[in-house]
């Protein structure tokens, strides 16, 4: 059972209100494509993803990076019962999908360089650190209904 | 995965530039060979980096117990941030003979220091960070993917004399 307290609960919520989903999905979709290429496996129907111009002009990379940050918010609304909140996603992830897990520490990593970009100074080592714990609880429960 | 040419000229355009944030630095030239400006970036990026890892990765502190103090104003922590830098630096500049310039760095690690190499993974994504903190429309995906494997051969470089 993972804890948070109060401090923690009001970073992860204040990150994300800031967010906008259309800017920060497919920029976070578009870098894990390009820095880690051989991720282009999951999304070879998605047409042209020949380079990070072309990639971020995708309606479908665009699309779909707005869904994955609509499924992170799942857990920000859920932050004492992620594992519980993911199972479907990651039987999703792992039945139909079939996607390596150890993707999904990449894409969070991906995510993290993003929204430094947008942050800036403003995500100190603190806010780093509970970002870093938040998305390590995020990463274990899609990962959990892999057998 | 070896680095091409655009690969080597994204790294040294990235490392090469400078903040001009000298006052809230305010730290003396220690080398001629560096230019106020490339100091004040380095310790800018010291601060950003090594107080960042010791908070978000508590577990990398285990390698400083002899230190007194890990907060950001700590000269410990300064020092070492600048020797860290000064490598990584001493590698762009050296990038197309890594195994051979890292050689006594890495058996310092490997002998000496005793560094798990995991922390390499650590730091490498650490100073990509404060890359894109510091320089947010440069550090597009192309230089960010040039830059994650040059970090990928030093690590790599590092770890040569491991075992």
């Amino acid at each position: 059972m993972v804890e948070w307290t109060q401090e923690e609960r009001v970073i992860i919520k204040e990150i994300f209100s800031k967010l906008n989903y259309e800017d920060v999905g497919p920029k976070s979709l578009c870098r894990i494509l390009v820095v880690y290429p051989w991720t282009q496996r999951y999304f070879a129907h998605f047409g042209n993803l020949y380079n990070p111009e072309m990639i971020l002009a995708n309606p479908k990379i665009a699309n779909h990076g707005v869904v994955v940050f609509r499924g992170l918010e799942m857990a920000v609304q859920n932050m004492d019962n992620i594992k519980n909140t993911y199972a479907d996603l990651s039987k999703l992830h792992s039945e139909k999908l079939h996607v390596d897990p150890d993707n999904f520490q990449l894409l969070a990593d991906c995510i993290t360089i993003v929204i430094a970009t947008k942050m800036r100074s403003a995500f100190t080592p603190e806010k780093q650190a509970t970002w870093y714990k938040f998305l390590s609880v995020v990463v274990s429960a899609l990962s959990k209904q892999y057998f | 995965m070896s680095l091409n040419a655009k690969d080597k000229s994204n790294v040294k355009a990235i490392f090469a530039k400078a903040e001009p944030r000298a006052e809230e630095i305010g730290v003396e030239v220690l080398s001629s060979r560096y230019s106020r400006h490339c100091i004040s970036f380095i310790c800018l990026f010291i601060l950003l980096l090594l107080f960042r890892l010791f908070t978000v990765y508590p577990q990398t502190k285990s390698y400083f117990s002899h230190w007194k103090d890990f907060t950001a104003g700590s000269a410990e922590v300064r020092k070492h941030g600048l020797t860290v830098m000064q490598g990584v630096l001493r590698a762009v500049d050296m990038m197309d003979n890594l195994n051979t310039s890292l050689l006594s760095l890495s058996e310092l690690h490997a002998f000496k220091l005793r560094v798990d190499p995991a922390n390499f993974k650590i730091i490498s994504h650490n100073i990509l960070l404060v890359l894109a903190m510091l320089f947010p429309d440069d550090f597009t995906p192309d230089v960010h993917v040039s830059v994650d494997k040059f970090l990928a051969q030093v690590n790599l470089a590092l770890s040569v004399k491991y075992r």
